[in-house]
């Protein structure tokens, strides 16, 4: 029964929509930040406090036996949702800028030596950006970046194979651009990886919740992303890393959980994966994670990423009319956000103008400043769906976005 | 739309943001400073020449929302001629106006008080007041860059 809800009928699933913001009904634009959570996650955390609170892997009593079996039980799903091989494949992180800093400072670490390449791409995010410029430092490794063509914003693929034949070890990108809209053919990419002997990274914040990730498709070694953009809590992201790699991995942080035995001077490693999990988890957003990836399956993320590409091309469509914009990403086939820029008129005031209409948009770097250099822009805005979104909500942001123009004689 | 942000966007500030005065680098300053908002990206460079502790000319140049800009601007217009002293006056009286809508009795706010709408949009205060502080990092004796965050 389920399957007949439209997309539309969802949002009811999420109170937060239900508002009204400097007097006006909410219209959330912010989905790329972070996206809303549905009732059914908020319950399942308020639920876990109510009943079943203890801490994991370590009691004999029964609240622990329940916290610690759906705490499990959410690996066993979250390999399930990335088609990973087993569970054992998943670490669970902080988000996507954990799993990736987790993998620097593991794998890269004790991989890396001077003169290798750490290839990366112009669009990154700085999350996989900084953490890779730490490690070149402390390594003598060399970062270099495939080129970003134009506004399109696409990968320049020919520049991408030859920087491939240079000594990388690794490269690490994005799945989907969260400042273009760009996605990235990273099977495509993976599979020259792998041929060459790289080892792979996919920044998949952006994509995880809005379309099917299969790790096996995919075919990259290492894959992180964030719970809380997928209808899932703040501060639970996961890491997808290939069963091999993981094992000879040196672990992360030290501590309980991730020992199988310690004595004064020196201690042996639990398996993979909790030989990466030190101390008490964030036990509660997990559980309610395994909620939000239940949620989005019944949904279904092909449907997701119909309607993403649906409103974002309708959205991209519809500020192409306005007068000086600026566009951002390709004009097809792309994520569900729109990136736009006015010649005079600042992403702060489109924003907070915006706002005061009850729109959410994001106005600033997008945490891509290399890019913005790259634009000539210091900044840009930027509509971001999910598939509670409508086109209603679209045609009220296009209404605004004429009203600031006007308003700013432009 | 926008009744609201009539008092923010006053009709003078989005004349001096699309028109910014004194826009443009400097040749031969006798000294500048660097102001950031490292959050929203917003960047001005101040440069000044001073003859002793007066205040002979003032430029800037930089990116930013418009109400940094028509800050910025009108700042420019509001230093000329002001000694070390008097510049730090203004300062004070300029930053109470954006950060608690209030002006002191007697003071030398003059055209800047359209500013006075800022400390409703907690948001905005930083924007406001980075050339601000870029300017008194410029003519003053401190560090010469400054940042909002």
């Amino acid at each position: 029964m389920s399957e007949t809800l439209s997309l539309s009928e969802r949002r009811a699933d999420f109170p937060i929509l239900d508002q009204k913001v400097h007097g006006r009904p909410l219209v959330y634009l912010d989905n790329a930040a972070t996206s809303q959570k549905p009732r059914v996650v908020i319950d399942a955390l308020s639920n876990y406090y109510l009943r079943d609170n203890a801490n994991v892997h370590r009691g004999i009593h029964e609240l622990s036996n329940r916290a610690s079996a759906a705490f499990e039980n959410t690996r066993e799903r979250a390999a399930k949702f990335l088609n990973a091989k087993s569970a054992e494949e998943i670490v669970f992180t902080r988000g996507t800028t954990e799993s990736i800093n987790l993998v620097a400072q593991t794998w890269g670490l004790a991989n890396l030596k001077p003169g290798d390449v750490i290839l990366l791409t112009e669009m990154e995010h700085h999350s996989n950006i900084v953490p890779w410029q730490m490690l070149a430092k402390r390594t003598g490794a060399k970062l270099a970046f495939v080129p970003v063509m134009g506004d399109e914003g696409l990968l320049d693929l020919a520049a991408a194979d030859q920087l491939l034949d240079a000594p990388v070890k690794l490269f690490a990108l994005t799945h989907i651009s969260n400042a273009l809209g760009t996605v990235n053919p990273v099977a495509d990419l993976c599979a020259k990886a792998r041929k060459r002997g790289i080892v792979t990274l996919v920044d998949g914040a952006q994509s995880a919740g809005h379309r099917r990730v299969d790790m096996q498709e995919i075919g990259c070694d290492f894959f992180a992303a964030s719970g809380h953009k997928m209808c899932g809590p703040t501060g639970i992201g996961l890491l997808y890393g290939r069963h091999e790699l993981l094992e000879a991995m040196p672990p992360w942080q030290g501590g309980g959980d991730m020992i199988s035995n310690v004595d004064y001077f020196e201690s042996a490693w639990n398996k993979v994966p909790h030989k990466f999990e030190a101390g008490t988890p964030n036990i509660a957003d997990t559980i309610a994670l395994h909620t939000a990836l239940d949620y989005l399956d019944e949904i279904g993320r092909d449907r997701i990423e119909h309607h993403d590409l649906e409103l974002a091309s309708y959205a991209y469509d519809r500020l192409a009319t306005l007068p000086r914009i600026r566009l951002f990403g390709p004009a097809k086939g792309r994520a569900g956000l729109v990136s736009f820029h006015f010649a005079d008129i600042h992403a702060h005031d489109v924003v907070m103008m915006a706002d005061m209409e009850g729109v959410a948009l994001r106005g600033g770097h997008h945490c891509t400043q290399p890019l913005m250099k790259k634009y000539g822009v210091s900044s840009t805005s930027r509509a971001s769906f999910y598939f509670y979104n409508t086109t209603q909500e679209v045609d009220r942001m296009i209404d605004v976005l004429k009203a600031v123009q006007k308003f700013f004689g432009a | 739309m926008f009744d609201d942000l009539n008092d923010l966007y006053q009709q003078v500030i989005l004349d001096h943001s699309k028109k910014p005065r004194n826009y443009g680098r400097m040749e031969h300053p006798t000294c500048d400073a660097c102001g950031k908002n490292p959050l929203c990206g917003d960047q001005i460079q101040v440069f000044a020449v001073m003859d002793g502790d007066k205040i002979l000319e003032v430029k800037f140049e930089g990116d930013g929302c418009a109400i940094f800009k028509a800050s910025a601007s009108m700042m420019t217009d509001a230093l000329k001629g002001k000694t070390q002293a008097e510049s730090n006056v203004l300062f004070d009286e300029f930053h109470e106006l954006i950060t608690k809508g209030t002006a002191p009795e007697g003071n030398h706010l003059g055209k800047l008080e359209v500013f006075g709408g800022v400390n409703r949009f907690p948001a905005r205060v930083k924007c406001a007041l980075l050339s601000w502080r870029a300017a008194m990092a410029a003519v003053g004796t401190g560090e010469k860059t400054v940042s909002t965050e």
